[in-house]
């Protein structure tokens, strides 16, 4: 083989790895990402049933209600709109009324977000960014305050 | 005083990294030894002015001295000693600080054993070295110093975040840190190769170490924070593609690509101009790590406090530190000159398909870590890129790497043959497939690709003993002859092969835990009972205990296998008053079949309790490959300590010129 030749193999291969990866994100970036949405987001657009998002939002202080095995109930609001949500689950340490979080699932015919995925940071300040800058949007947000004296949880 | 002292000491070491980053490279560049030499002793009295900063704010942190900001948010007199030594890490300025002394001992290991290293080589890396150090010193002055006096003292501190009071997360950081910042070696080298404009096989002889000693810091850093995301965050999940984890592993992607193209340019002298690319792009992505974790950019469940002042001074060093160096690689990079050549059969072109597939998943992984940024950047669009993502694109690409493992070590330098390589991996291959039949019949349930997977972990272990076999001829030459052979076999051979076992016995954990891992989430009342996996578990209630800096509850679960009593867990929920949190601990029971694992939930109706129970399947593997991997690295570094005392350089450059004429 020539030294021509070799190259040629060599960037071919190049070139097949890289299609191929790029071939591979596009298709992963159509199906297997999420959007983030508050709860007014969701009043606003219609969103159809079956499909995947992340809500987030504060929980709603007296909301939580537990309904029967593990199965909870919650409200989730950006102080403009609220949701109310349906997780059946362990619900994570730091849940807290009237604190941040993030629920990922979907929004069924019943109107009710069923949640399979409930996160909320450990630190007790949490607040998604997300959350926050839509909340700071709305000019609900009070929490800078609480965080600049936040302890600086760092973890990994 | 102390606490005076080591922000004093911080100053000094700033100064003291202006001049190792100045006075040397004048001094390459005029000729000048005497300015050049400057650069060691520079190099060491850095190394110890930020152990004096590092010590000071550890001594703070064990007296509790609670006149020092940082240590009053970051902890409470009633901590246990060892959390108050990992609360000096724990926190943003003290992790800066931790990052620099780790910087600057790799410049003081370089300045002390680098004896053997050209003068000007030696002076251009430790300058380079300097200059990360001196903005890094610089930024933590102005944006995060730990020194900062409170006035009148409080009582007592805020105490640290619970979730990181855990032995694994106490020395999880140094490791990883230890990683991130070893590769700045590599990059210190590429650099210095491209201010000379030289570049040879010696070069590469004296990375290697550097850089395997790094990588072999971050896969233990990684595994400890997937080992403690696994029993503390009570998911029962060893990794969750979140953003700080990948920040983490595509270092690691990197460098494990640097790691082998520097072996391509050290034994072929080929590969040059991709190999500084590699120790460019390994360190930067080091950079954007700690870039992406401080600067809150990132929605992540391991966020860092956000301070924009912090994410915009760090993404200034990266812009000069990623950018300079990548002009300097387009100006100076043609100037290395080709390459040996090979044949795309041979083990440098087997190596060329590592470094290939390696970067390409980690192209993969970028993009899915940063896509959201950006798109927010761009629309305003809030996204976010989980799992499904990474295991669509990551896997694929990774796959037929794990499938080439084997051949690589089995192929001949310049030209190989490929079918040789494939008989003797015939063994091997036989018990792969066999494993894959077997577990094909015997499956229930999981996915049909799994026992694939587990497979391809077997080819890999099998691969590796092959090329070991191989080596010493077994079966060819007499058992005598073969012991000599084993005791001949130069280390780094044992080193490479246990890496590659290691990785094997990492993919079949992660396999058979994703695949077959059982799951129940439900309510128990006290004297109800469960079954998984085969196992019984028997509520029996929950009591509260009271721990040092806690009080918890723990639910007590009497575990029968088949009537036989097993064990008992306790799994609690902790609550710590001090810094109003709480974490979860959970109860884990380990047999060779793999871990029983219960998580205590919230209380509800009618006395029962949530419980979260798991089953998953030889998942200790996972840490177990990533020990061997860090074991497999050592054997190798053993070796290379020995050979790296042989400069090759002069003779190398006489053989050049001799060539040339």
């Amino acid at each position: 083989m020539t030294r021509k030749q070799r190259r040629g193999v060599l960037i071919g291969t190049c070139l097949v790895v890289l299609g191929v990866a790029v071939g591979l994100v596009l298709f992963a970036m159509r199906d297997s990402i999420v959007f983030f949405y508050s709860p007014s987001d969701v009043a606003e657009m219609s969103i159809a049933p079956g499909q995947r998002f992340r809500l987030g939002g504060l929980v709603e202080t007296g909301s939580v209600v537990r309904v029967e095995g593990t199965t909870v109930r919650f409200v989730i609001t950006d102080r403009a709109k609220t949701l109310a949500v349906s997780y059946t689950g362990v619900l994570p340490d730091l849940f807290r009324e009237g604190q941040g979080v993030v629920a990922e699932g979907t929004l069924e015919p019943d109107g009710i977000f069923h949640a399979d995925n409930v996160l909320a940071k450990h630190d007790e300040n949490y607040m998604p960014p997300e959350v926050a800058k839509k909340l700071k949007a709305q000019g609900v947000w009070r929490g800078d305050a609480a965080t600049a004296k936040a302890p600086e949880g760092k973890v990994n | 005083m102390i606490a005076e002292t080591g922000h004093y000491a911080l100053i000094l070491a700033l100064g003291v990294a202006i001049v190792q980053t100045l006075l040397p490279l004048l001094g390459a560049r005029l000729r000048d030894p005497q300015l050049a030499a400057v650069a060691a002793p520079a190099a060491q009295m850095q190394f110890v002015l930020v152990a004096i900063a590092f010590l000071a704010l550890t001594t703070a942190y064990v007296t509790s001295d609670f006149s020092v900001e940082n240590v009053w948010q970051n902890s409470h007199s009633a901590k246990p000693l060892l959390y108050k030594i990992s609360g000096v890490w724990g926190n943003h300025e003290g992790s800066m600080i931790l990052w620099v002394l780790i910087l600057t001992l790799f410049g003081a290991a370089v300045a002390t054993f680098g004896t053997n290293l050209p003068r000007q080589l030696k002076a251009n890396v430790l300058a380079v070295q300097g200059s990360i150090g001196a903005a890094f010193l610089l930024f933590i002055i102005t944006t995060s110093n730990p020194f900062i006096r409170l006035s009148p003292a409080p009582f007592d501190g805020q105490g640290l975040n619970p979730v990181l009071q855990d032995p694994a997360l106490a020395f999880h950081p140094p490791f990883l840190y230890a990683g991130y910042v070893g590769f700045s070696m590599a990059f210190s080298f590429a650099v210095a190769a491209l201010i000379e404009g030289r570049i040879d096989a010696a070069w590469a002889r004296w990375v290697r170490p550097w850089t395997l000693a790094a990588w072999m810091c971050l896969t233990l850093g990684i595994a400890m924070g997937s080992w403690w995301a696994y029993y503390e965050l009570g998911w029962g999940g060893f990794w969750f593609w979140d953003p700080v984890e990948n920040a983490s592993f595509m270092p690691w992607l990197a460098g494990t690509a640097l790691l082998h193209s520097a072996l391509v340019m050290e034994k072929r002298d080929a590969l040059k101009v991709w190999t500084i690319l590699l120790a460019i792009i390994t360190f930067s992505l080091s950079l954007m790590g700690t870039f992406l974790v401080r600067s809150g950019v990132l929605t992540s469940v391991h966020a860092f406090a956000v301070d924009p002042a912090r994410g915009i001074f760090i993404l200034a060093i990266m812009g000069v530190f990623i950018g300079g160096a990548l002009a300097l690689f387009a100006w100076r990079a043609p100037l290395l000159g080709q390459g040996g050549l090979f044949a795309p059969i041979s083990r440098e072109g087997a190596l060329v398909l590592n470094n290939l597939l390696l970067t390409t998943a980690c192209a993969a992984v970028f993009v899915g870590t940063l896509y959201p940024l950006a798109l927010e950047a761009l629309t305003g669009d809030k996204i976010s890129v989980g799992p499904p993502f990474f295991n669509l694109t990551f896997a694929p690409l990774i796959v037929p790497l794990l499938i080439a493992v084997p051949f690589g070590p089995l192929l001949a330098w310049k030209r190989g043959d490929l079918a040789a390589a494939a008989q003797r991996l015939m063994a091997a291959a036989c018990l792969a497939l066999a494993v894959i039949m077997v577990l094909l019949a015997f499956r229930q349930r999981g996915p049909w690709l799994a026992p694939f997977g587990i497979g391809l972990g077997v080819w890999l272990i099998m691969g590796a003993l092959t090329e070991i076999a191989y080596r010493v001829k077994l079966g060819q030459v007499s058992p005598a002859e073969m012991w000599r052979r084993l005791g001949s076999l130069p280390r780094a051979a044992y080193g490479s092969a246990l890496a590659h076992a290691g990785l094997g016995l990492a993919v079949i954990g992660i396999v058979s835990t994703t695949a077959w891992r059982s799951e129940q989430i439900i309510a128990l009342k006290p004297g109800e009972t469960a079954d998984i996996a085969g196992y019984t578990l028997a509520f029996k209630g929950v009591v509260p205990r009271q721990g040092p800096n806690y009080a918890e509850r723990v639910g007590l679960f009497e575990v029968t296998r088949g009537g036989k009593a097993v064990t008992e867990l306790t799994p609690s929920k902790r609550d710590f008053s001090v810094e109003k949190s709480a974490t979860t601990e959970a109860g884990i029971h380990v047999s060779w079949r793999g871990d029983l694992y219960a998580v205590l939930g919230d209380p509800l109706k009618d006395g029962a309790y949530s419980v979260r129970l798991y089953f998953n399947p030889l998942v200790r593997l996972i840490w177990l490959g990533a020990l061997v991997m860090f074991f497999g690295g050592a054997v190798s570094l053993s070796d290379r300590r020995l050979r790296v005392g042989a400069p090759k350089r002069a003779q190398a450059k006489a053989a050049a010129v001799f060539v040339a004429k």
